[in-house]
Formats: C-alpha cells, structure tokens, sequence
C-alpha cells in the first residue's frame, strides 16, 4: 500500500489504523494527507495520499472541562452537533462544515469565519495535538488541559502547516459556550471608504461583538456592513440598539434570515460558479490601495478588516497583484496549483523546523 | 575559548560601561524569581539596540559562548538562570515602544518593555494588553514571549501566546527572522505560536506586535465563602455546565485566606474553609444578564457567605487579597516552593484532597490558592531551610504533587514554564519520542546549544541549591506572584 508510484495518479492510504500511516510515511517518498477535500489539493508529485477519512470519530469529551479530543478525520459538522447538544461550539467558527471539511483539514487550512473576531482563531482554541513527522514518528504536543505551558507548542505550529510539515492524526480543543441568541446589523455604505470610515468606531468600542463584515459584490458601488452579536437573550435587544445607534442606521436582523447571512459566508456560497476564493491576511489599513484594483471581484472584508476574501478565476492575476502590494495569499477551493500565492519573505526560522520535522521534504515544500 | 579575548571582541559593540564582568556587578544576575538556584556568570552584556543585540548573539555565536537572555528576573521556573560558561544578555535597556496603532489595535514594542507599560501606553484610548501575570509591574514582555506567561483572565483570554501577532526574533547564530505580521490572519504556518513559550532555547525575541483589546465596559465581583473546599469546586462546575464564561473564577484555602488577611486585611471570612472569588465583565447588558444567572447558582451552592463589590474600590480590596496570597503566606514561614500543576478541572477536588494527604504524610504545611476555572494550581509548600534536610523534604513533596497532576490527566506547568526547576519531570508528560523530537528541533535551530542551555530537557548537573523563599523584591513588596 505504501510503494512508491511516478505517476500522477496516487496511491490512496485510507486507514484507521496510525501505526499503518506512520509506516506509509517512512516508506514513502512524498505524501500527502487528505481529509475531504474541501479547500486545499495534495502537493504536486505526490506518490502517496493518506486518506483520513477513516480517522474519525470523538476520542474524549467533557463538557464541564470545556474541552474536546477528536481524530483529524472527523467531519467538523459532528463536532459542531455534538457540542451544541451541550450548549457549546467551536468559537472560530470553521469553514465550509456542510461541504463536509474535516478537523484535520480546518487546522492545516486555519480555516477560521467571521466568528473569529470574538474570541480567536483555531490558534486560540487548539491545545493538543498527535501528528506524523516526516520519519514517520507519532508525536505528541500540547495536552488536554485549557492552560498548559510544557514542551514546544507543536499545536500552535501546525495551525496553517498545509500538511507540510506533518500529518495530523488528532487534534484537542479549548470549547466554550455558546450563545443564546444572535442577532445582526445590517447597514448599506454608499461607498467602501464609508464602511471603512465605520470600522475603527466598532473594533474599538467596548461591546462585546461577534463578526464584523464587509460585503462588496463585483458590479456595485455600494457596500453592505454587518456586524454580528450573540450572547442571553436577556439584554440583546438593548445591546443591538446601541450598534444601531453608534453607525448611525441600519437594519436588525434575526432568526433564520440572520443564519443564512453568516451560513453563506461560512460555506462561500457567494462565490460565482467555479471561482476559487484567496485569502489575504491584511489590516484596514491596507483596504483601500488593494480594493482599487478589485472592481469586477466579488470580495469580504472580514474579521474588522483583517482578512480579505477575494473570488477569484485567474489567480494568476490575483498572484501578480498581491506581489505588487506586498500581501500574502492563500488560494482555496477547486484549485489544483500550488495554494501558497502572493508576497513572500525569506524565513530562516521556518526553514530550519521544516529541516527538523520534515528532513527528506516528503511533504512538499512549504 | 578566552573569556578575555571574547569580552575585547565585545567593546568593539558595546561601551565598557555596559559590559559587566566584576563581580560585585556580576551578583545581581546570579540568579531570577527561583532563588533555589544561583549561578554566577561570567559576564553580563547591557545592549540598547537591537543591532547591539543581534551583534552580541553573533559574537558569542562566533566564540562558541552560550548565552541566556534576561529581562527583569522574575521566572519562577529558574528560566533565566545564568549557565557557568555563559554571559548573559541583559535586554531591560532594549525598552522601547516603537509604535502604538490605537485605531488597528497594535502596539510595536521592544524585548524589555515591561508588560503593564504597553497597558499604560494606551489606556488612554480605552484598550488594554490582556496578558496579567502578577509580576506584570516589572517583568518584560521578552520573557513573557520566551514564556508564554499566563494570569488570572486565561481561560477567557488565552496566554501571551494568544496575544502576540508578529516577532522579530535574532536565531542563536545570529540570523534574523521576521514571524506573523500586524494582521490578526495568517496564511502559514503558526510560527509565532512556536517561537512563543519556546524558553530562550530559539534565540531572543528583539520586537512583538501585540494585539491590544477594548477594556471591558463593566466588571461584577463577588466572594463567597464555604465550610467545605468540596462544595466550592463544585460551584466553580455548576457555573460552568450553565454556560457562563466568567473572566475570572478563583478559590483560596483556610490557609492562604488567613494569611491573606493578615497581610492586607481584604475582609476574608477567616473561619472560611474554602473562598470562591468570581468575576464577569464585558459589555453591560450582557453582564447584567450573566449576573442574574450566577446568583441562582451561588445561592443554591449554599455559601454560608456572600460578599458583592458595589463599587471599584472594594472590587479592588478583593483582589487586593488574592494578589497577595503568596507574598502572605511566605509570613507563615521563612521558606517555601511555589507549584505550579494544571489538573483537568472536574478534579480539582479530588486533587486538593489527596494534597492534602500528602501533606499530613510528610508532616509539611501546603497553602492552596488557584485559578479554579483553568484547574490551574499553585500549592505552596512551606518549610524551614535552617533545618537540615527540610528542602529535600519539601521537593520530595513537590514532586509527589507534579506525579498527582500526571495521574490526573493534567500538566507539570500551567503558566510558570519548565525552566530549571522542572527539567526533570518532562519525561513523565512527554514521551522518550516526544522529547527527543523537541531536540531535534531544538538542534535544527541551535546546533551549539548556546540559546539557554541547560533549560527545559532533562540533562545536566543541577546547580547547588541555595535557599527557597520569596524573592528579594517580593519581600519588598514590589512584585506578587499568582
């Protein structure tokens, strides 16, 4: 199962067995790790593709520890139904769930929504790990207790690794409650520079707020704000009021027209037929100089403004114009080429891990 | 290797006046917030400037000279200790705040800036830099990098780690790295989140761009006491399974509430066996909803005691006492080991009652005060170091303690780091596998093991022990510990 093949078609390794994937990696040359396929491809010249798909299921929960052990293969929709029976979830609101995109997948991706603006990213909720370096040792970082400070932070290190420094076999997560009730403001900009105008007053108010977006489509001017609150329903009415009037306007919505808002940008359904989608980790400031060059995309200013979504057909373009701004990219969903696009520095700290974890660059380049 | 010919190299860097090697100068960095260990180095360097840095890391690269960067000194884990061999680099000097972006929320700081200056700085605006160790007057935001420091707002907030956006970092030989950058989003990998609580042995962290965070708009406090430390863990679960998220959840024992309010008088009920301290904060409505639920819960824990902080002087009183527990109990006695084990937090009951039949076992005293909501505990062990064999005694205890947080399914450091003091319990969190892949690693990045050597994997002749017991400025008041 684990022999070597030049062809472009790859042996698939579909397995719940660890000791067999850690011997797939030794024997083979490259490989590559596969959840479901939701966002990133396999490396080029991938000889061997471990299917973790079968990898799945819950390994230890305790709701009054606010923590959860998963396999890498387990559909992040389980997860998310498992805790909600308790009243909890996974607060960086992971990508693409109906899709089917799998715990193992949204690390590797850091596939983090709009949600992260409240309490973080998967970095911020990830606190153990069990992965496969590139000699095929089953390593283990981190722990299962939300505060914990021995040992390097192989947990965080893998948060956005794309399968290219290890292949993670299972993943443990600090949980928090979830809330109540949502509710979300919508507001209609004239222009961009509004909603950006509009930015700061929200990021740095001192009320506790959920998601902050921006929504432009490709043939409109105008730009639509949204920003997302939860928490008891007690007290949000009087909380929604107070955003209402520190914008200046807009509309309350709640419910399931409320849902569908950040469903459809959870699971990109707003990308045209067959669009990729890049991701450009950027600052308000840099808005403005990189969205005069957009017009004709369809794009989200996500999390304050520290996160683009373009859709994107030609990411040659996308590649060229984010190189001339200094911004880096990530492009993902139905994409085959290389994923990591844009500006790029010299890192010598990533090269050396790479060299430590990954000596015979079995999982591709960084 | 000559030190001399090293030191000549130096002054081509630095001024003779910043390059320490007398030894009256040299005993200020004999040791950190871990008095257990002292080590004279053999000599210490006082960069101002990053390239002043980055030099004296080449240099000592070129000379074969480890080194052990140090901000204030105030590792409870020895993480700062000095190696026989080495000099110290001394980063308080390298104090810079290089930029504030209130409307972005980020603040672009040097190593030496002292964690409550980055508060200070922007406070003006309403924001705050979350990270609250209890030494955060003085320690350096460096070493709370090198340590990934916690505090009491963890469970809600994260530890620095969770709060540092971009380093730039010199590598052992001298490279420089730039890790993350200003934005909150990344598209590789976590490479900040490794860097940070790496303890030294990656290089020295010269800048950070830290993520700032609105002040919470209201906070409510209450105290509430119990006859038993059982019925008060079980409050801690009940708040929890109702789906609060409280910034802060604290518990205190017999002990440690006496001594506390000896020292600072903070209105602890002194017959109490247990004192639960709980905080909400954030937006006011929310709070004001949060807070109607808690009180069902505190009412049906059955304290036989309630106190709520109607305002932020006696909000402050409380806290007053619980920052001051450690510095109080070293009142009850001249020496003392401050733990630092983490215990899944359903079994912080069953934990503290077999501590304390350790304690009875060995016939030492043990305070206990913890972070009840991350099931972080500090139980502080006393004893007499006049005694012969009273130390020994004391870390046999110890170490029985850190194998209980073990066998519990938790770890030997929530928030005080590995350093020296628990070098030698890492094999019983990691495996054989485990460690040596963080060698390999270690390795990769420092071949000559120069960055703090000596630290964190088990190996090497402990220096000689010399005394346990509150810091120099503990005593004096200056500093506290969580």
């Amino acid at each position: 199962m684990s022999e070597k093949t030049d062809a472009h078609e790859a042996t698939p390794v579909a397995t719940q067995d660890v000791s067999a994937l850690c011997e797939a990696v030794r024997c083979a040359s490259r490989v590559c790790a596969r959840g479901a396929s939701t966002k990133l491809p396999c490396a080029e010249g991938t000889a061997t593709v471990l299917d973790l798909t079968k990898l799945s299921g819950v390994i230890d929960y305790q709701p009054t520890e606010f923590v959860i052990q998963v396999w890498a293969g387990t559909p992040v929709r389980a997860v998310q139904m498992l805790l909600a029976e308790h009243g909890q979830y996974l607060p960086f609101d992971p990508l693409l769930i109906e899709q089917g995109a799998t715990i193992g997948g949204t690390v590797a991706a850091n596939a983090n929504g709009p949600e992260r603006y409240r309490y973080g990213g998967v970095r911020d909720f990830i606190i153990g790990v069990h992965f496969i370096d590139g000699e095929g040792h089953h390593l283990a970082g981190g722990g299962k207790v939300v505060k914990n400070a021995a040992g390097f932070d192989f947990p965080k290190l893998l948060v956005g690794s794309r399968g290219r420094l290890g292949v993670i076999t299972d993943v443990t997560f600090k949980v928090f409650p979830k809330p109540e009730a949502y509710a979300t403001l919508r507001l209609t900009c004239a222009h961009l520079a509004e909603a950006l105008n509009m930015l700061p007053k929200l990021t740095n108010c001192p009320y506790d707020l959920n998601a902050v977006d921006v929504v432009a489509e490709a043939e409109r001017e105008c730009v639509e704000l949204r920003v997302r609150v939860g928490g008891l329903r007690g007290g949000l009415a009087a909380r929604m009021d107070r955003v209402r009037a520190l914008v200046g306007g807009g509309e309350i919505v709640s419910g399931e027209d409320e849902e569908t808002l950040w469903r459809e940008a959870r699971e990109f359904t707003w990308l045209p037929k067959g669009a990729c989608v890049v991701k450009v980790p950027l600052t308000p400031a840099r808005i403005p100089a990189l969205d005069a060059q957009l017009r004709g995309y369809a794009r989200r200013y996500s999390v304050g403004g520290t996160v683009a979504w373009i859709a994107a057909e030609d990411i040659g373009a996308i590649d060229a114009l984010l190189r001339a701004q200094d911004l880096p990219g990530l492009v993902m969903l139905r994409s085959l080429q290389e994923p990591r696009i844009g500006a790029r520095l010299p890192n010598p700290f990533a090269e050396r891990v790479k060299a430590a974890l990954d000596p015979h660059n079995k999982f591709g380049d960084l | 290797m000559s030190l001399g010919a090293f030191l000549a190299a130096l002054q081509r860097y630095l001024p003779a006046d910043r390059i320490l090697s007398h030894p009256a100068a040299l005993a200020a960095y004999e040791s950190d917030a871990l008095t257990a260990f002292r080590q004279r180095p053999l000599a210490v360097a006082v960069p101002e400037t990053q390239d002043e840095v980055i030099a004296t890391v080449r240099l000592c690269h070129q000379h074969r000279m480890p080194f052990v960067a140090r901000g204030s000194g105030t590792s409870l884990s020895g993480g700062s200790l000095p190696v026989k061999d080495g000099i110290v680099i001394a980063l308080n000097r390298l104090n810079r705040i290089l930029k504030v972006d209130i409307t972005q929320r980020f603040a672009v700081v040097e190593a030496g800036v002292i964690n409550l200056d980055i508060t200070r700085a922007v406070a003006h605006s309403g924001l705050l830099f979350a990270p609250d160790p209890s030494s955060q007057p003085i320690c350096t935001i460096g070493g709370n990098i090198a340590f990934n420091s916690g505090g009491a707002h963890c469970l809600k907030y994260g530890m620095t780690s969770n709060h540092i956006l971009g380093l730039k970092v010199v590598l052992p030989d001298g490279e420089v790295a730039h890790l993350g950058s200003e934005s909150l989003e990344n598209v590789d990998a976590d490479w900040v989140g490794l860097f940070v609580g790496s303890e030294g042995l990656f290089g020295i962290a010269l800048e950070a761009t830290v993520r700032l965070l609105p002040k919470p708009e209201t906070y409510r406090t209450l105290l509430a006491a119990y006859r038993s430390m059982e019925a008060a863990g079980d409050t801690v679960s009940a708040i929890i399974a109702s789906g609060l998220l409280p910034g802060a959840l604290e518990i205190m024992d017999n002990l440690s509430i006496q001594a506390a309010e000896a020292a600072v008088k903070a209105g602890y009920p002194t017959d109490a066996a247990a004192l639960l301290i709980v905080e909400l904060e954030g937006e006011r409505a929310q709070v004001e909803a949060e807070w109607e639920r808690l009180q069902v819960i505190i009412e049906r824990s059955r304290p036989y005691l309630v106190k709520v902080a109607q305002t932020e002087e006696e909000r402050l009183k409380i806290w007053k006492g619980r920052k001051s527990a450690f510095s109080a109990v070293g009142r009850l006695s001249s020496d003392y080991i401050v733990q630092d084990g983490v215990v899944p937090r359903r079994r912080l009951g069953e934990a503290l009652a077999r501590i304390d039949q350790l304690s009875a076992k060995w016939g030492i005293r043990v305070a206990n005060v913890f972070h009840a909501g991350d099931g972080n505990l500090h139980p502080l062990i006393m004893f007499d170091g006049r005694q012969p064999g009273a130390l020994e005694r004391a870390e046999a205890l110890a170490g029985e303690i850190i194998d209980l947080c073990i066998e519990l399914g938790g770890s030997i450091t929530g928030e005080h780091g590995v350093g020296m003091e628990k070098r030698r319990y890492m094999p019983r969190q990691f495996g054989q596998v485990d460690l040596e892949a963080m060698q390999r690693l270690r390795r990769a990045i420092d071949p000559l093991e120069l960055a703090n050597r000596g630290k964190v994997f088990p190996e090497g002749e402990p220096p000689a022990l010399h005394h346990v017991g509150p810091h120099p400025l503990e005593r004096a008041g200056v500093i506290s510990r969580e």
